[in-house]
């Protein structure tokens, strides 16, 4: 028990894990805007809009997040030369936060939809009624529903993030939890089992509250009809 | 998508006619964009003929992405036929009338789903290459660990599809005389299966993409058969373009597939998996495919 | 140019089959012939890299590289023909599992003789002294790691030559990735100022066709690593392997074998540690 706990005096555990979290925050923020814009082309009255929308999902979601990840480095860094920052490492971790984006807004996109299922169609026609145009009353009336509707898949999206955040040690973040749980268990192979369940719990004490607190906003928002 | 147009009246002349134009600019910037890319990549030499011509070769598919392919459908296939069986056995616990097992179904199916799957395959994959039970550690790694998430989430979908049935199919299974497990097993379970196919062919899109995962603990899968064709070739991006293509087309198969069921099935049952209210503004497409 | 690669590394292959044949049958009694026996009709496993090009690299059902060469030399001198040799992928990570749970035969696979890994595995050898070194483009003047300060340097994730050099040179800017032709792949882009690790393999990845003239090795090694043939800490076979390495050193097939594998890499290996004497079995 001594040797396990001198493990974690060598190797910084929450700060790694504080490394997931900040992936996560970030990325979420940003895929929640890219998705709503994607939510909202595939609902406007503009066809090629919709079918750009519609693209963009079935190409992304139907996408290892391990390859668009190393494309981001290989790719994105690598050739094209993109630099999101002029700090060297900081860089990594934000192209791992685009890439952890743009397959996450894929699934935004289709959660708000099925937001925009709860809205009864009779919002919509009551804001044609009233002579609101298409932005207006999607801004207005039925994104505000739809929201309220979509919390439970939003709340599945953000665990599924959290989770997919270790995915980041493809893309040259080393410092997340699952590459540090690498080399601790290489290092000290006899402790495989205790520093996998540190790790496992960790990610559980992430992920179990946000699934009670998505619920019970769910609940608790849901529009009454 | 028709249902769509009680969003907006239909465009009249005018509007046509600026949704033309600024279709056209749109179109104009998304080439523009396109063009910028290939430009740079050309200038890197990305775009010389060699480093693609390796993809009209025998060779390249023979020893490279159609083993690797194959693996990841076998790991795929076996993954989807445990975790499915896994998720039949927790999915009945969790819905069981004995309390103890009810919470420890629980307990399995909450834990493995809150774990991340990559989590998983790096400790099985190093703990199994140090114990001798298995000789292909970075296989059975991928696939157990696609089994326990993938599993626990198919409980769950059984567990709601059962909880989704009207009351009245359980109560005339009690009714004429069965017990409450033979009531599960015989009446609501097979209902509750038709009802979540849709998800559960979703769930198997999850399962093919995060095998691709395998390609951080060295299993010889698509991608890291398709990375190992880059290095030898010089041409990584291109390979790993060319596995992704792999995996849109069969996960967009899949997908369709999944959607084609749900509508086919929607007045197959009384039962829903997913809480989806079909007659609402945009068309109903099942969202089961989020990953993990 | 892709299929000529690969026949010139059959004919390669066919021409060290043929010639080590011819050498068994010369000297019946020699040093094969306690090995014959052993080999009969059996195969042997032997662990290499299969992503290492120069080293251990899988070309399509077919095998190159050094480590790949000296393993089939010393193979054959055990009385294993070429066909009967089963390759066996041995990553970094796995090799000491492979050994102990008998999964391989013998591994030949960059594998550094330290004392920490001789608890669990036997080493025969060495065959090869590396030293951690710089590869870099042509025209760069970086000649070694003190000019590296503020430059971006890659090496593969979690290696020991990615840890040296974060704690020797804190000034410099590590990219860590999965493998070290990724990293040779961002160096093309221009993003990466060098690429480490030891120097052999960098000429490995120096000598691939597609790289072939973009890239030197800067020749100034700060460490030294000696590539050991690891064996299960029970095997008898060290010494026999051991008489096989000399002997490929004296027959000039050995450095045939390095002149080979890193052709066109503006490479030479360093001639103080090498060719290594074998060093006596446990």
């Amino acid at each position: 028990m001594d040797n396990f706990l001198t493990l974690f005096e060598t190797y910084n555990v929450p700060a790694a894990f504080w490394v997931n979290i900040q992936l996560t925050f970030w990325a979420a923020v940003w895929s929640l805007v890219l998705g709503t814009l994607l939510a909202l082309m595939r609902i406007s009255p503009i066809p090629s809009l919709q079918w750009l929308g519609a693209a963009y999902v079935n190409i992304f979601r139907n996408t290892p997040l391990t390859i668009i990840i190393a494309f981001g480095v290989l790719g994105l860094f690598g050739q094209l030369q993109v630099s999101l920052t002029d700090d060297f490492n900081l860089n990594f971790f934000r192209l791992a936060i685009l890439g952890l984006t743009i397959y996450h807004a894929a699934f935004v996109c289709e959660a708000i939809r099925s937001g925009v299922n709860t809205v009864p169609l009779g919002q919509a026609e009551a804001a044609r009624a009233i002579g609101l145009s298409f932005l207006p009353a999607a801004r207005l009336i039925i994104l505000p529903q739809a929201f309220r509707g979509a919390i439970a898949p939003l709340g599945n999206v953000l665990i599924a993030l959290i989770k997919n955040s270790t995915v980041a040690a493809a893309g040259s973040v080393a410092a997340e939890a699952s590459s540090l749980m690498k080399t601790m268990i290489e290092f000290r192979g006899d402790l495989v089992i205790p520093i996998f369940f540190t790790f496992a719990i960790g990610f559980v004490i992430l992920v179990i509250p946000v699934g009670l607190l998505t619920t019970w906003a769910s609940r608790r928002l849901a529009v009454a009809r | 998508m028709s249902a769509q147009n009680v969003l907006f009246d239909a465009p009249g002349p005018k509007s046509r006619r600026n949704i033309l134009i600024l279709n056209i600019i749109g179109a104009l910037l998304i080439a523009g964009l396109i063009a910028y890319v290939v430009f740079l990549l050309g200038g890197k030499g990305q775009l010389a003929a060699g480093k693609w011509t390796p993809f009209l070769e025998g060779r390249t598919w023979e020893f490279f992405l159609l083993p690797g392919l194959l693996s990841t459908l076998r790991a795929a296939a076996i993954a989807v036929v445990t975790s499915v069986l896994f998720g039949l056995i927790f999915g009945l616990g969790r819905l069981s009338h004995v309390k103890p097992i009810r919470w420890f179904a629980g307990l399995i199916v909450e834990f493995f789903r809150a774990v991340p799957v990559l989590l998983m395959m790096i400790f099985l994959w190093l703990a199994l290459g140090r114990s001798n039970l298995v000789e292909d550690a970075p296989f059975w790694a991928v696939v157990i660990a696609l089994t326990l998430y993938n599993g626990s989430v198919i409980a769950e979908l059984i567990r709601s599809g059962v909880q989704g049935l009207p009351k009245g199919q359980r109560e005339a299974g009690l009714a004429i005389g069965m017990t409450q497990m033979q009531s599960l097993r015989t009446i609501e379970v097979p209902q509750a299966l038709i009802a979540m196919l849709p998800a559960l062919v979703s769930q198997f899109v999850v399962i093919l993409k995060d095998s691709a995962l395998g390609y951080i603990i060295g299993f010889p899968e698509l991608l890291q058969n398709a990375r190992r064709l880059g290095v030898g070739e010089g041409n990584l991006l291109q390979s790993l373009l060319i596995a992704a293509v792999i995996f849109i087309v069969i996960n967009f198969a899949l997908s369709s597939l999944a959607t084609k069921l749900s509508t086919l099935l929607s007045f197959r049952s009384k039962g829903r998996a997913r809480d989806e209210t079909l007659d609402g503004i945009a068309a109903a497409e099942p969202e089961g495919t989020l990953s993990r | 140019m892709r299929k000529t690669r690969y026949a010139a590394a059959m004919a390669a292959a066919a021409a060290l089959t043929l010639t080590a044949c011819g050498g068994g049958g010369g000297n019946e009694g020699g040093g094969g012939g306690g090995g014959g026996e052993e080999g009969g009709g059996e195969t042997i496993t032997i662990g290499i890299k299969f992503d290492q090009p120069g080293l251990g690299f899988d070309e399509g059902g077919s095998y190159s590289g050094f480590d790949v060469d000296v393993a089939k030399y010393v193979a054959n001198e055990l009385g294993f023909s070429e066909d009967q040799i089963e390759w066996k992928e041995a990553p970094s990570a796995n090799r000491e599992n492979l050994l102990s749970n008998n999964d391989v035969d013998m591994i030949f696979a960059t594998y550094s003789i330290t004392d920490e890994r001789k608890q669990t595995v036997s080493f025969a050898g060495p065959y090869f002294v590396a030293g951690q070194d710089l590869l870099v483009p042509k025209d760069s003047d970086i000649a070694g790691p003190e000019d590296l300060e503020g430059k971006n340097l890659c090496s593969v994730t979690g290696s020991t030559s990615a840890q040296k050099i974060k704690d020797q040179y804190p000034g410099v800017n590590l990219v860590e990735q999965p493998g070290y032709a990724e990293c040779v792949s961002v160096m093309g882009g221009g993003q990466i100022d060098a690429v480490t690790t030891d120097d052999i393999i960098l000429a490995g990845l120096a000598a691939q066709e597609t790289n072939a003239g973009q890239f030197k090795v800067v020749g100034n090694p700060f460490s030294e690593e000696r590539y050991g043939v690891g064996l299960p800490k029970d095997s008898d076979r060290c010494e026999d392997i051991n008489a096989a390495i000399a002997k490929m050193i004296e027959e000039g097939a050995w450095e045939e074998a390095i002149t080979k594998n890193t052709e066109g890499a503006d490479y030479s290996f360093n001639e103080e540690l090498n060719p290594p004497e074998p060093e006596p079995c446990a």
